[in-house]
């Protein structure tokens, strides 16, 4: 049917048409090829610079390679910090099947730690699929055994080799070199973008102590390779490199040889040692007791061992040496007599009579010297070398507290010595403007008294004391403490020295007034009657120095105290002990505390001694006979800071540290 | 016995030659197409030759139907037709009855392999317009122009609600040119065109906001990066940093690398405009437009109306493809899903494209012998 209705249709035009009408829509569908290839021609001619630059930018990425960190080394060569392979067991989320049941199988292998665990999850959640996630680090031969027997059974999980920081001394340096620990979100916080960018593939960073004060040194610079990638990331291969330049190694002033022989001497006791080199401040030895192993934080330290650390009542993370304020007792009396020198105060024969006790002129208080009874008439050489507390009340009444602590602040009291340690703190130096500031009752005369013996507000750090004994051996001339000596390029480059230069002239107006100082020095050692009269014994040079012992409370009587105890004692005193040698021309000047100590020199001396002859040893003599076993000194000063009353007995409580206001006595117990 | 068969062979072997069924120049040009689709796609494929065993099986399935198809005379398939329009459609009812409620749902389950019925409609629906037209008075009236239209209307509507704005493209491009072959006046069309033109400011005012934020980015995928428009510059990348002469077959990065998305697939022009350069694309071009001339050609040599309206809307549909996918990867055209013919991997296309190649093949062995 439809046949025959075709066959009326008028077929010719109807083919004609058609043509017509092909023809037509091939011509369009040429244009429309036309237009498409036209748009090709102008990607691919006009705009192919630009298309294939980006195509290059898709696929080459560039990607840090970390510097290896410079090693640290004593002044000997002595190494101190290094980078050591090790083995973590990485685990490619890609390839596991089963996370859970995983991690439950291969810790039956392997010992997981709920912290490897946790620190794990989190990180698989902030890195992709296909790489490599750390599960466990710093592996040990029997679990890296353990699990190769084993490997089969865990697809996507690896031992992986990497270099970690070790710190060979552990313990013994902990305060001076410090640790490197996990960069985390607040250090790239604080980095500038540049900063950053020089962090890129770097996981670690110095937290603490050598490793953070000298972080840009130790760290060196990022190379860079530039790798193919595909749209995942992924790494298809790598084109070129460019090396990372690594940390600069450094050279500490520290010489192993001492910092042992300071902690040994420290015996387990609490407490601080630091040996300067006076002609230009290195810094020999500087020993904080207790301390902790710093290869616990390379990795992150387990929660566990980081509770034992700050649970300890010792505070073993804390650095006594550079951040424990103690009152300074007698060391400070020395430097006291020079001040008093410089300024016109006294001449070196100006006696005082001291007949035990010291009363301000026109008041009733009285201040108790160490010797019932009084040392008599004194000089200032004697002064010095009895320790007489007389002689001193004088004259920081005669000196005033705003010029007392003028002079002192020269010596980096109350503030930072500037030693290239991070966290130092400046303890206190008082004067009217400081006590201003924390309290309205204002300044009492008696107040100077007792800074003339280093009691009352006054604390200082040990490495202040330090210092400040180093800077007196110098002749006064100042240098900033300093831990850094040399720095190299690599293994087989030369040392390079770092220069530190003198901070400001000399603090000595006249050589006579320091050979006056220098010569009560040398007799509270050598004199056979001063306070440190057998700690040189058998030395052989001549050594100068000076005791302290501090109080840690305010005295609640005014009675003698009789109690001999060494243990009720050194539950009550901070012992100190400062020396320097030879006393002609100092070559190292050491301060020692004892938070416990019953007497500076008899607990404090000893450790100094024993620093002192390892240095004789170091400097190629023969080693001093080691000191006789018993008491060195027992009269000193161990009630300097004791009013005492007067002859009217009205009972007064002058101790001027019991305001609720003013920090306590005892501030180093802080922190 | 042997002698028979013998004698019979050499027979056909006349017949192929004298008066062949198959059009050797557009099989030749066909193959070429399907070689240079297989180099390509084993490329994108990242040298997989499953990938490609894979698509080659497609063409010896699709080469079969072809060889089949193009023993059908031509009456014989217009009386299937109206039985194959209807039968498709309905497939597609019962796809939007079985995808109610569930998003984009295009495919029949028959066990054995997944069945698209939108892709049978590509070959249904110029034969249906073909078999209306094929006893009207040409050029069409305004009542013929009125029933084509609503022909490829219901089904290209039933697709594009799926939705496959592609499919319903090619679907509904094919019942068009066929009305365009039958003669339908110029001014007609004008009016038409101008017509959905201006209606299209007017649909604008209807749609809800969500509804115009989809075309927004359907004609401009650049302005979402994370989706489309990643595609999009992707591909540009890959077209652009091929420039004149291409990077060289397997060497190039967007698509080895990933960079680029669906490279086997709507995107493997990309690959080849990349690796090939525009060399290799005015090559293709040049393919593409001798395929669609050839169609034409059979088309203007057919007996009959409905064999001719037929295979000139298969050959116009294919140019379709072509600009579609060749805008598309070029960053012209908005992202719709349509292959680039035999050269795109997978689907049902290949097979399809193949068995209206074998309609066409079937028209030019019942060609009228002298005009």
């Amino acid at each position: 049917m439809s046949r025959r209705r075709a066959s009326i249709k008028e077929v010719r035009g109807e083919v004609a048409l058609f043509r017509r009408r092909a023809l037509a829509g091939f011509g369009l569908i040429l244009l429309g090829l036309a237009a498409v290839c036209v748009r090709y021609v102008y990607l691919q001619v006009y705009h192919h610079d630009e298309f294939a630059a980006r195509s290059e930018q898709n696929r080459i990425k560039p990607r840090a390679i970390p510097p290896a960190r410079g090693l640290i080394y004593d002044r000997n060569g002595v190494l101190l910090a290094d980078n050591v392979p090790a083995f973590r067991l990485e685990v490619t989320p890609e390839q596991v099947g089963d996370m859970d049941k995983m991690l439950t199988d291969l810790g039956a292998v392997v010992p997981l730690s709920d912290d490897d665990i946790s620190v794990f999850k989190k990180q698989v959640k902030q890195s992709r699929r296909f790489e490599g996630v750390p599960l466990k680090l710093k592996l040990t031969e029997d679990e890296i055994g353990r699990f190769a027997v084993n490997r089969w059974r865990f697809p996507g999980v690896d031992v992986v080799p990497y270099l970690t920081r070790r710190y060979p001394m552990g313990p013994e340096f902990a305060h001076v070199i410090g640790y490197v620990s996990r960069i985390d979100a607040d250090d790239l916080d604080r980095m500038d973008d540049e900063e950053e960018a020089s962090y890129k593939g770097t996981t670690h960073i110095g937290r603490i102590g050598i490793e953070r004060s000298y972080e840009k040194l130790l760290h060196g610079a990022p190379g860079y390779e530039l790798v193919e990638v595909n749209a995942d990331g992924r790494t298809q291969a790598v084109l070129d490199t460019t090396p990372p330049t690594p940390g600069k190694n450094i050279y500490l002033a520290i010489d192993v040889r001492l910092q042992k022989a300071a902690l040994e001497g420290l015996a387990g006791r609490p407490g601080a040692a630091i040996a300067i080199d006076p002609r230009n401040g290195q810094v020999l030895a500087f020993a904080s007791y207790p301390t902790y192993d710093p290869n616990l934080f390379v990795n992150g330290i387990s929660s566990a061992d980081y509770k034992a650390l700050t649970t300890d009542p010792d505070k073993p993370l804390y650095n006594r040496a550079l951040r424990g304020v103690y009152p300074p007792g007698s060391t400070v009396k020395p430097l006291l007599a020079l001040g008093g020198l410089s300024l016109g105060l006294r001449r070196p024969t100006d006696t005082v009579f001291s007949n035990g006790q010291f009363c301000i002129p026109g008041q009733s208080r009285c201040y108790r010297d160490d010797d019932r009874g009084g040392n008599g008439t004194v000089n200032m050489m004697q002064a010095i070398e009895h320790s007489t507390n007389t002689y001193f009340y004088k004259l920081a009444l005669d000196m005033g507290i705003d010029r007392l602590s003028g002079w002192m602040s020269k010596f980096s009291f109350g503030q930072k010595t500037g030693i290239d340690l991070v966290g130092e703190v400046e303890g206190v130096l008082p004067s009217h403007e400081w006590k201003a500031k924390r309290s309205k009752a204002g300044w009492f005369p008696g107040e100077t008294i007792i800074a003339g013996i280093g009691q009352g507000y006054w604390a200082v750090t040990p490495i202040q004391l330090a210092h400040a004994i180093a800077t007196f051996a110098g002749h006064g001339i100042p240098y900033a403490p300093h831990l850094l000596l040399d720095t190299q390029d690599g293994v087989d480059s030369p040392r390079v020295p770092q220069a530190f230069p003198p901070e400001g002239p000399s603090l000595v107006r006249r050589d006579s007034d320091w050979q006056a100082v220098n010569q009560g020095m040398i007799d509270v050692i050598n004199s056979g009657k001063g306070t440190g009269k057998k700690v040189g014994i058998g030395f052989p040079f001549v050594m100068a120095g000076k005791s302290g012992t501090a109080e840690r409370f305010s005295r609640r009587t005014d009675a003698y105290d009789n109690n001999k105890n060494n243990a009720y004692l050194a539950a009550r005193h901070r012992a100190w002990f400062m020396a320097y040698t030879p006393a002609e021309d100092p070559k190292i000047a050491v301060a020692v505390l004892l938070e416990a100590g019953a007497w500076g020199a008899q607990d404090s001396g000893p450790i100094v001694r024993k620093i002192l002859d390892q240095w004789v040893v170091d400097e190629g003599g023969p080693r001093p006979e080691a000191l006789p076993p018993g008491p060195i000194a027992t009269s000193d000063a161990p009630i300097e800071s004791a009013p005492a009353s007067d002859s009217s007995g009205q009972g007064t409580q002058p101790a001027p540290a019991t305001s609720s206001e003013l920090p306590p006595d005892d501030s180093g117990e802080d922190q | 016995m042997l002698e028979q068969f013998t004698v019979r062979m050499k027979r056909f072997g006349l017949r192929l030659l004298t008066r062949p069924r198959l059009d050797l120049p557009l099989l030749l040009a066909l193959f070429l197409l399907a070689c240079a689709g297989l180099a390509t796609l084993y490329s994108a494929g990242g040298g997989n030759y499953s990938l490609v065993g894979g698509q080659a099986a497609r063409f010896v399935l699709g080469g079969v139907l072809l060889l089949i198809i193009s023993r059908i005379p031509p009456p014989v398939l217009r009386s299937w037709t109206p039985w194959l329009y209807a039968a498709s459609t309905a497939l597609l009812v019962v796809v939007a009855a079985l995808g109610e409620g569930r998003g984009a749902y295009r495919w029949l389950d028959l066990g054995v392999m997944r069945f698209q019925p939108s892709e049978l409609l590509k070959l249904t629906m110029p034969m249906m317009v073909a078999w209306y037209l094929h006893p009207r008075q040409l050029p069409p009236s305004w009542k013929d122009i009125i029933v084509v239209g609503l022909l490829i209307a219901v089904p290209a509507g039933l697709i594009a609600e799926q939705p496959d704005l592609g499919t319903a493209l090619l679907v509904a491009g094919a019942g068009a040119f066929a009305l365009f072959l039958s003669g339908m006046a110029w001014w007609r069309i004008g009016l038409l065109v101008g017509g959905v033109g201006a209606a299209i400011p007017v649909a604008w005012q209807f749609l809800h906001e969500y509804q115009r934020n989809r075309v927004r980015t359907l004609l401009d995928p650049e302005s979402d990066p994370l989706g489309n428009g990643w595609h999009i510059i992707q591909s540009k990348i890959a077209v652009g940093s091929g420039g004149v002469f291409g990077k060289g077959w397997q060497h190039g990065t967007q698509s080895r690398l990933d960079f680029l998305p669906e490279h086997t697939t709507d995107f493997i022009f990309a690959v080849f405009s990349e690796e090939f350069g525009l060399v290799g694309v005015i090559a293709i071009m040049l393919l593409y437009a001798f395929i669609i001339g050839r169609c034409l050609w059979i088309a203007m040599n057919a007996r009959d109306t409905y064999s001719r309206l037929l295979a000139g809307a298969i050959g116009m549909s294919f140019f379709v493809y072509v600009a579609v996918n060749g805008g598309m990867v070029a960053g012209i055209l908005p992202v719709v899903g349509v292959p680039m013919p035999l050269v795109s991997y997978g689907g049902t296309s290949a097979v399809s494209l193949l068995t209206g190649f074998g309609v066409l093949m079937s028209i030019h062995a019942n060609r009228k012998l002298h005009d």
